[in-house]
């Protein structure tokens, strides 16, 4: 500008209409510039507009004020959605366990139904259903326009009455009480039992109702649940054992059958041998299965008697009782110890009853497994390409290609990977596999099915972009004087990414792992038809060589929360398990990304600090 | 674009008791077409430290980083011309580069120290070349730190992050690293920019020391710094060597105009 010899006056005098508007930026100085005296030949130069009268006037319009609040805004109502969501879940996850009151409540017709409170609602009567009332309720309900209040109590004896809720009219009921002699029986089966206990039957020693004390109940309990564990025990594990050698035994000679055929004489001795093996291993099946008789014969003679609230009995095996306590009678410590001990439970144990109860253990086992896994693959996997990308590879058309395709593949459908992974992990590779290598098992897969390796590949092809794109970040983060720095050196490229450029970008790697992690543990679609199944009978780990058993299908917490929620016989049963299950699932979510905060942090510390 | 490299370039360097070290021939570089450097011509000689001077944009630090080949790193680059060290041209493809920058060690404008300890920073050099005997690397973290006058102010301290380091001690811990491997050559881009005139005074005391025993080639913006440590000087402007001599001379008695008036301040 001042190259330009032109005077300011000459500037001054060039200007022909109005000045240009003045944003109210311009500085004070500016703005109160002395107006100058017109010079020669200005008569036609248009009044002052308003705008330089009013030099410190706020400008909406230029200070970009209602973008500012709209992008607030904006921000608010996502941030509230989140926290909205957050909330509602928690809230529902949190108190599912606790235990609550349970109510006797007298109808009309002389029945009583106990349960506990689940929910109230307004509802509209049928007119059918108006008719049979009495005058003073039809005309309370005219009065509301028709509706009218009804209570969801849980009443449980699901064996006894069919239905595990029941919705009573508030107009139906004519006294609500809570007997402290009710008690709430968690079952293996059938769901919870709600009633009063009439007799314990400890094995011939005879104690009634009204003499129960808590002590030897739970005394009792505790016994009964100690002969439960052990019979599972010996079914599960031990006869399992035992039935996995006769398996293998019987794999062996089959194998030795198709390479050697039938009438060689390895196959005879092979068969000699599986037959005394096999005798033995018989043996101790029925050595198994007899213990485990007499252990259920005496287990037999422990049982208690409960009544439900209109008097009808239901004898049950103590060992049958997961948990009891008398729900109004609690203290406040009793309940918060129930309240833990139903969170251990949650989990720690197996589910019962197809999922609607019990633990989700091995959900979160095998969400554990399966996420360890995707990042084991996904890490190497994901980093090497985008070291190849970032360091090696000519930058040019074909590299942004590459990288466009990569970015994009991030926004598949995850349904697809799945179809991918079924199509080509578990049919193609896996076929393979089993021809190659398992040929005496086939007709019946190995390999050649999903399981708990096919669905970690498939979500670690699913989240490789996520990785790539924030490897690639990090290391185009790394500043070039390092580089140079270490290349002047005498490093060779490749000493120079290890010494200087990984350990550089590893926080940035590491989060992109972490978040990699996250998005594949949530992930529920592909799964479904890689390996994911509603009850799964055995753990990818157990003590059974090779101990990781990577072709087994296995459970995972998103698709038992698609389970429990839409696939249970009593979907208001269910609810409360989907709320805690989301609950673990977000916090699972939660705490990874946490960890990738604190891991970034960490290494920031120790490759960023201190710069001058 | 830029009228350059038409004039010959005017030389009257000191000749070393032990020859030249580095001899350009002709040299012209371009980056992406564009070019950055004009047939330049000069020698190095050998123990002695040649001071790199010129206009901003000249071309100086083009010129040192073509010696350890530092801007094959840069897409599109192209030269002409040979750059020998020793006999061997170093552009010559059969050239080993790994073993071409272990000869030079190089001290950057800006201190680049990495993020590791400050021993680790030093032995770098010598990690990469695989030396792993404990007693060499310990004997050359003092040596190295000794010689860039940095031992007493961190031999307490060796195991600490190396960017804990004020900026003046990074750039004489980068010294350091580039001396540590015992280069014939050192390449010295503007070492002093960042620093204030305390640690300025010790790396030329530094530089001083090294005469001799390493060959040097440093670039300076400041003309008093070329003028004290360096025993020939080369001028350049608009990617050409103008003037190549010694240094008292080019200071007091420039023989080309041009050279004159950037010493004396009177553009540049
Ligand atoms: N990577 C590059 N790509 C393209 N042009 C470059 C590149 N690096 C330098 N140049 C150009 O080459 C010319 C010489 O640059 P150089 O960095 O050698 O100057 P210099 O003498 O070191 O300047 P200064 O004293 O400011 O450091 C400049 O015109 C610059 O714009
Ligand atoms: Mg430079």
């Amino acid at each position: 500008m001042s190259a330009n010899p032109k005077s300011a006056a000459d500037e001054f005098d060039n200007r022909v209409g109005p000045p240009p508007r003045r944003s109210h930026a311009a500085s004070p100085q500016e703005t109160t510039e002395p107006v100058r005296a017109p010079e020669k030949g200005e008569e036609e130069r248009p009044p002052l507009t308003p705008a330089r009268k009013r030099p410190y006037a706020w400008d909406f319009r230029a200070a970009g004020e209602p973008f500012v609040w709209s992008m607030g805004g904006a921000l608010v109502i996502g941030i509230l959605m989140i926290i909205g969501f957050l909330i509602f879940v928690v809230y529902n996850g949190i108190l599912t366990f606790y235990p609550e009151p349970l109510y006797v409540v007298k109808l009309k017709d002389n029945k009583q139904i106990a349960g506990e409170f689940f929910r109230a609602e307004v509802y509209k009567l049928e007119p059918e259903a108006l008719k049979g009332l009495p005058e003073n309720v039809r005309k309370e309900i005219a009065d509301q326009k028709g509706f009218a209040n009804r209570n969801l109590y849980r009443i449980g004896n699901f064996d006894l009455y069919n239905e595990d809720f029941r919705w009573t009219p508030t107009h139906d009921i004519v006294e609500t009480s809570t007997p402290k002699d009710m008690f709430f029986v968690e079952r293996v089966e059938w769901g919870p039992f709600i009633g009063r206990i009439t007799k314990l039957d400890l094995n011939g020693q005879i104690i009634q109702g009204s003499d129960v004390n808590m002590a030897t109940l739970d005394q009792a309990v505790a016994q009964a649940t100690k002969r439960r564990a052990r019979i599972r025990q010996i079914e599960r594990s031990e006869m399992g054992e035992v039935n996995h050698h006769l398996e293998k035994g019987r794999l062996g000679l089959r194998k030795v059958a198709l390479s050697r055929g039938e009438e060689s004489p390895e196959y005879r001795s092979a068969k000699d041998e599986y037959e005394a093996k096999a005798e033995k291993w018989r043996a101790r099946h029925e050595e198994l299965a007899r213990e485990a008789e007499s252990i259920k014969e005496r287990d037999g003679k422990y049982t208690i008697t409960l009544a439900e609230v209109n008097g009808q009995e239901k004898q049950l095996k103590l060992s049958d009782i997961v948990r009891l306590y008398p729900a109004n009678r609690l203290t406040v410590t009793e309940k918060l110890h129930i309240y833990l001990s139903r969170w251990w439970e949650f989990l720690s144990q197996e589910p019962r009853e197809a999922n609607t109860e019990g633990g989700v253990m091995p959900a979160i086992f095998g969400t554990f497994c399966m996420t360890a896994l995707l990042a084991l693959a996904v890490a190497p996997f994901g980093v090497v390409a985008a070291l190849y990308l970032r360091e090696y590879a000519k930058q040019g058309r074909v590299v942004s290609l590459v990288r466009i395709c990569v970015n994009n593949l991030a926004g598949v459908p995850s349904i697809v990977y799945g179809i991918f992974g079924l199509g080509f992990f578990a049919y193609l590779v896996g076929g393979s596999i089993d021809q190659l290598f398992f040929p005496e098992r086939l007709p019946s897969p190995t390999f050649g099915t999903g399981g708990l390796l096919w669905a970690s590949l498939t979500l670690a092809l699913l989240t490789v972009p996520v990785v790539i794109v924030a490897t690639e970040e990090a290391l185009a983060a790394v500043p070039q004087s390092m580089r140079e720095g270490s290349l002047a050196c005498g490093a060779s490229k490749w000493q120079t990414i290890k010494h200087i450029v990984l350990p550089r970008a590893m926080p940035g790697i590491m989060t992109g792992l972490i978040l990699a992690m996250a998005r594949g543990a949530q992930e529920v679609a592909p799964l479904m038809l890689v390996g994911v199944v509603k009850i799964a009978p055995e753990l990818p780990i157990d003590g059974i060589f090779p101990y990781l058993h990577l072709e087994r299908s296995f459970m995972h917490l998103g698709f038992h929360i698609y389970d429990v929620g839409f696939q249970s016989r009593n979907s208001e049963a269910a609810r409360p398990m989907v709320y805690v299950t989301t609950l673990l699932l977000i916090g699972m979510v939660l705490a990874l990304n946490a960890a990738s905060i604190v891991v970034r942090n960490r290494l920031k510390k120790k490759f960023l600090a201190g710069h001058f | 674009m830029r009228e350059s490299g038409n004039g010959e370039t005017v030389y009257h360097a000191k000749q070393g008791p032990e020859g030249s070290l580095l001899t350009i021939e002709d040299f012209s570089l371009w980056y992406s077409g564009k070019q950055a450097l004009f047939d330049v011509s000069m020698q190095v000689e050998k123990g002695f430290v040649t001071a790199l001077i010129g206009p901003s944009g000249c071309g100086k630090s083009t010129l040192l980083r073509a010696i350890n080949r530092m801007n094959d790193l840069i897409a599109g680059l192209r030269t002409r011309g040979r750059i020998l060290l020793g006999d061997t041209d170093i552009y010559n493809p059969s050239v080993d580069v790994i073993a071409l920058r272990k000869a030079m060690g190089m001290v950057f404008q800006k201190p680049n120290p990495f993020p590791m300890s400050i021993a680790a920073n030093v032995i770098y050099p010598l990690r990469v070349d695989g030396v792993r005997d404990k007693s060499i690397l310990r004997e050359t973290v003092e040596r190295a730190l000794r010689q860039a006058a940095l031992w007493d102010e961190v031999k307490d301290r060796l195991q600490d992050n190396a960017l804990g380091l004020s900026g003046g001690q990074q750039q004489r811990l980068c010294i350091a690293r580039a001396i540590a491997a015992d280069p014939d050559v050192l390449l010295m881009d503007e070492p002093c920019s960042a620093l204030d005139p305390v640690a300025t005074g010790k790396i030329e005391d530094l530089i001083d020391d090294l005469r001799g025993r390493y060959t040097i080639i440093i670039v300076t913006h400041n003309m008093q710094q070329a003028a004290r440590v360096s025993d020939n000087t080369a001028f350049m402007y608009l990617g050409a060597l103008i003037e190549c001599g010694e240094t008292s001379t080019i200071f007091t008695n420039p023989k080309v105009k041009k050279t004159m008036e950037y010493v004396t301040g009177r553009f540049g």
